[in-house]
């Protein structure tokens, strides 16, 4: 079965995020003041084939464990869904 | 001294590193491909620095996959010598042969100049010929050397003297005007606990003859050769 | 996957909408003796578009070429200008120096980074696919006001985009130019150039020769990438082209790492007959390239051609610019060697097609035939005309200086300061310090100094490099700012104890259907050769780009020059600033009463008037020649040109740039002065063919000796030392003048 999956991995709460306080300083700057915190993540879009839903969580929450997110500073967290029939790759 | 300079693919340090070990330090080098399975018989390992695989996920991430790295990390085990400079030092930390991770600088810009070194730790193979707090000036050129640990592992590493060098100015002040990039504790280069594999982020092979704006980066080499002379003794 | 061509009807709308004129079609028409399709139709438009054509340019190009046939030492010229993708140099010892330099004006200006970044890797895909291994990367680049929000974003985004490409490739970035005039509001300019290193046996065509050999793709799959990217730079940047963004290519620097890498492999097994990069006019373009420059024809199958995205039509394929793709010309039985390299380096390589019997370029999809054109006819005999010329009006008015009424400053220190804080000369650290300026180890003058200096590892030699121009010059009189420009840039070279051997512009103006704008291109042109005719420099190529005006008016016109030089041993180098306290600083040259189209002019009295300086360039050959020789018998301790800002700024910047931050007292003004010289002409003015040098104190013979036997004049200013710079009119700290000099640009981008 094929299945669509979202990571986002995004800086631990406790890191500074320059590039997101860079950005929120930006905002504020042109005129979007009521903007109150920004912070930057990478967001993972993927398609892959796996028994069951549960099997595809199992194996994306790997991936971003293994290489997607690099635990010392970062956080992430998954979503699986089922893909519609023609969203082959 | 045997050498072994890792190439990756996004690897632009490699030829730096070996036109700085051999031509001007005499010592014996071999390249080796990431892809191969086998690391020569050496001494030392050099991660070079670069932008292995561009980069583009995280600085080092894709490198520790590459199947030379199972054994870079038996030779790190068997307490053989490894220096990881700057993509190579982030090469070490996203493969766990060293502790934290890095960050894009503070400033969010990539700085390439010459930065003041101090010495922190002479206890180690790589420094034994410099003397406590000395100062060198040596290139940095990175736009992710913002060193992150956590309290603890920060702990751990300024009780085991494990910090080689801190970023500091020509006066030997170590403060947070000094700091680069960000780093924390102004860390430029640390250890592992069993101080055979040492991660900096400045660039000693860019420091290594007369001819360029510094020569104060051969002393790690100058270290190395001491050690590998005392070991054959 | 299969792909359709929809068989559209060649409307007169359409022939127009691709930028053909009539005349054109009637060509094409009679080139093909029948009505072109549609895919034929874009592959005309886009090689037949300035930017790949030259059509309005070649009539005056060409007068490069015919100088470079008079100038002694041309036997050192391996390949003649528009030859190849790149000109190239002997320099000995079985070595060549290959060069480039080439504008990415238009998509800088619609998305800064990405236009930067896919203009720099261009550029050194122009230089690997002769075989040359790139060295260093220069740039030249023009803003508007550094005040505008709009230019600090421009500004911001072309140096992150030099730096990301750059550094990614492990090329370093070893210095240029940045200059700043409201002239270049919204439409800036980024010219890139880069320099490689071959062994003279190694040199590799673009050409596809051997009935029978293999024609390989390489690199990035096609995507929809800049469409009619070619034919978008030859148009006049409108309010409408912020709209027309798909126009623009995002680069891949890791990609062209390892498209670098392998190519370099590759050309050690000699498999390879001919490489070429897909850049403007892409897969159009490189292959009829490479038939034309091989008289063979080449026959490709789209099918093959790796896609990014679904659904391309042959006509979006042929005309994609999607970057970091090469076309190799493989020989035949020798393609496994060859796909051993790219899988090492985990490239894609396909094989489309072959080179084949005839003169054609024959385009297949699926096997039928969607275009057929002869490639000469394609490549090398497009259109060229022959633009109407008129002297613009301006000239008049500006050229009417009355000195009389510029009052003379009262404060001269604050003049000072006030140019050394002017964007276009402050401290441009916070740009390279961005650039990876020393990777590879052989960068031994960093940027900063006159020229950059690399060494050549394994030899003695050095190869310095200089890019250049002060377009002010040359919107004020086209003809001697062109022939400063070159002068200027060879100076800098020459400063550093290496002699100019090549010259290589990129041309940047106007529209060129406008008389006056095609007045000032030819008359320039005129100005640079007759500057390299008498420095006996050759020219090894150079790039056009027109069209670069803002909604209110065209740029001033840009000839960016770049000199390169050659040291024979690199010991002998010479830095630009001071040495050592206690070293006597003379001048070299006259100083002139010339305060015209002076930045003090602009800077301090807000006018962009009057003439450049004089230019003598009998003088200025000596000049180069007594630099050169200074260094040689190393005499000097520093040399230093005088620019922008003039005496002062010049002393200024030798006593900040000194590791030391060394200060000088000049006494020696009253030299100078005699005459009925301006004060503000003696400190500010640009007087041409002046350099400061230092010498030991126990060298001030030897050197007016040596100043003597090349005719020059030379006076002594005064003596190395203390923390001051003190003349007459002014005294100030060289702590104060660094600190205006460096903090100009961070506290305008960083706040």
């Amino acid at each position: 079965m094929k299945f669509k999956a979202k990571v986002l991995v995004y800086l631990k709460k406790s890191i500074l995020d320059a590039q997101g306080n860079t950005t929120l300083h930006a905002l504020k700057k042109i005129g979007f003041a009521e903007t109150e915190s920004l912070r930057i993540g990478k967001y993972f879009d993927l398609t892959l084939d796996a028994p069951s839903k549960a099997d595809a969580e199992k194996k994306v929450k790997l991936m971003a464990e293994q290489v997607l997110a690099n635990t010392v500073m970062e956080d992430f967290s998954v979503e699986v869904l089922e893909a519609p029939a023609h969203a082959a790759v | 001294m045997k050498a072994a300079v890792i190439v990756f693919p996004g690897s632009n340090c490699d030829t730096d590193c070996e036109h700085a070990l051999k031509t001007v330090m005499g010592m014996d080098v071999q390249m080796v491909w990431h892809k191969d399975a086998v690391l020569p018989k050496v001494d030392l390992v050099v991660i070079p620095g670069g932008f292995s695989y561009g980069d583009y996920l995280r600085t080092g991430a894709i490198a520790k996959f590459s199947p030379i790295m199972d054994e870079v990390k038996k030779h790190a085990e068997r307490g053989g010598l490894v220096i990881g400079i700057c993509n190579g030092f982030q090469i070490l930390l996203e493969s766990g042969l060293l502790p934290g991770a890095m960050l894009r600088n503070r400033s969010q810009h990539f700085i390439c100049k010459h930065v003041w070194l101090k010495t922190e730790s002479v206890n180690t193979p790589f420094t034994s010929q410099l003397k406590a707090g000395q100062l060198l000036n040596v290139p940095v050129a990175h736009g992710e050397g913002n060193y992150y640990c956590d309290d603890a592992t920060l702990k751990t590493l300024q009780d085991n003297k494990q910090i080689v060098f801190t970023y500091s100015n020509e006066k030997g002040e170590v403060n947070d005007s000094t700091n680069i990039n960000g780093s924390r504790a102004n860390i430029a280069g640390i250890c592992n606990a069993k101080r055979n594999v040492l991660g900096m982020m400045p660039h000693p092979e860019r420091a290594s003859e007369n001819i360029l704006s510094s020569w104060d980066g051969r002393s790690i080499w100058e270290s190395l050769l001491n050690q590998a002379g005392a070991v054959a003794k | 996957m299969t792909t359709t061509t929809v068989e559209k009807k060649i409307t007169p709308e359409i022939i127009k909408a691709h930028g053909i004129t009539t005349d054109e079609y009637s060509r094409i028409l009679k080139i093909l003796g029948r009505e072109p399709n549609i895919t034929e139709l874009g592959m005309f438009s886009v090689m037949w578009s300035e930017h790949c054509s030259y059509k309005n340019s070649k009539p005056i190009l060409k007068l490069f070429s015919k100088m470079n046939a008079e100038l002694p030492r041309q036997e050192a010229l391996l390949v003649k200008p528009g030859e190849e993708n790149a000109g190239i140099i002997d320099i000995g010892d079985g070595w060549a120096i290959c060069f480039k330099i080439e504008s990415h004006n238009h998509p800088s200006a619609i998305e800064p980074f990405q236009g930067a970044a896919t203009g720099v890797g261009g550029i050194l895909r122009d230089i690997f696919t002769m075989g040359a291994r790139p060295v260093l990367l220069m740039n030249s680049l023009r803003f508007g006001d550094l005040k505008q929000t709009i230019t600090q974003r421009l500004f911001k985004g072309v140096v992150a985009g030099i730096s990301h490409y750059g550094n990614c490739m492990g090329i370093p970035t070893v210095g240029g130019e940045v200059y700043f005039d409201p002239c270049y509001e919204g439409n800036p300019l980024v010219n890139a150039m880069a320099l490689g290193l071959i062994r003279k046996d190694e040199i590799v065509r673009g050409s596809a020769t051997g009935i029978g050999n293999s024609v390989y793709y390489l690199g990035a799959a096609t995507g929809r990438d800049g469409l009619g990217g070619a034919a978008f730079a030859s148009k006049e940047l409108s309010e409408e082209s912020h709209e027309d963004r798909p126009a623009v290519q995002a680069g891949d620097p890791f990609m062209e790492k390892l498209l670098l890498e392998a190519c370099l492999e590759l050309l050690k097994t000699d498999a390879v007959v001919g490489m070429q990069d897909m850049g403007a006019a892409g897969l159009t373009c490189a292959g009829c390239e490479t038939a034309s420059r091989g008289n063979s024809a080449v026959e490709i199958d789209l099918q093959y051609v790796p896609r990014r995205e679904t659904g391309m039509i042959p006509y979006e394929i042929m005309l994609s610019e999607s970057q970091e793709r090469m076309l190799v010309i493989v020989k035949k039985g020798r393609e496994g060697e060859v796909e051993r390299i790219f899988d090492k380096w985990d490239l894609h390589a396909v094989k489309i097609g072959e080179v084949v019997a005839g003169n054609d370029y024959i385009v297949k999809d699926n096997g039928k035939i969607v275009a057929q054109i002869p490639a000469k006819a394609l490549a090398d005999d497009g259109p060229v005309y022959v633009r109407e010329e008129q002297k613009p009006a301006y000239l008049a008015e500006t050229a009417s200086l009355d000195l009389s009424k510029i009052a003379e400053p009262k404060d001269f220190g604050a003049v000072l300061l006030k140019l050394l804080g002017h964007p276009s000369i402050a401290s441009k650290a916070w740009v390279w310090e961005q650039y990876d300026h020393m990777v590879r180890t052989d960068t031994v003058l960093y940027p900063g100094h006159d020229a950059a200096l690399i060494r050549v590892k394994g030899t003695n030699k050095g190869i310095a490099v200089s890019t250049d121009c002060n377009s002010m010059y040359v919107y004020l009189d086209p003809y001697r700012g062109g022939t400063i420009a070159v002068a200027e840039a060879a100076r800098n070279v020459a400063c550093t104890g290496a002699r100019p051997i090549g010259m290589t512009n990129c041309l940047n103006y106007g529209n060129p259907m406008k008389p006056e704008i095609f007045w000032q291109f030819h008359q320039s042109v005129l100005g640079l050769i007759e500057s390299c005719k008498t420095l006996e420099i050759p020219v090894t190529g150079g790039n056009v780009s027109f069209y670069n005006e803002s909604p209110q008016a065209a740029v001033f016109p840009t000839p960016t020059i770049s000199i390169v030089g050659l040291i024979d041993n690199i010991e002998n180098r010479v830095p630009s600033s001071f040495q050592n306290a206690g070293d006597l600083i003379f001048i070299i040259g006259e100083t002139k009463n010339e305060i015209g189209a002076s930045h003090y002019l602009m800077v301090e009295h807000g006018l962009q008037k009057g003439v450049p300086p004089v230019l003598d360039l009998q003088r200025e050959k000596k000049l180069q020649q007594f630099l050169i020789e200074a260094a040689a018998e190393k005499q000097v301790n520093s040399a230093h040109d005088t620019s922008e800002g003039g005496l002062a700024v010049a002393l200024a910047e030798c006593c900040f740039k000194s590791e030391k931050g060394l200060g000088a007292v000049i006494d020696g003004l009253e030299l100078i002065r005699g005459g009925d010289l301006r004060e503000d002409a003696i400190y500010f003015g640009e007087s041409q063919s002046r350099v400061i040098v230092s010498v030991n104190s126990g060298k001030k013979e030897s050197l007016i000796k040596l100043a003597m036997k090349y005719d020059l004049s030379v006076l002594p200013l005064g003596k190395v030392g203390g923390k001051e710079l003190v003349m007459d009119k002014l005294q100030v700290s060289v702590e104060k003048l660094k600190q205006v000099f460096d903090s100009t640009i961070p506290a305008i981008m960083e706040s």
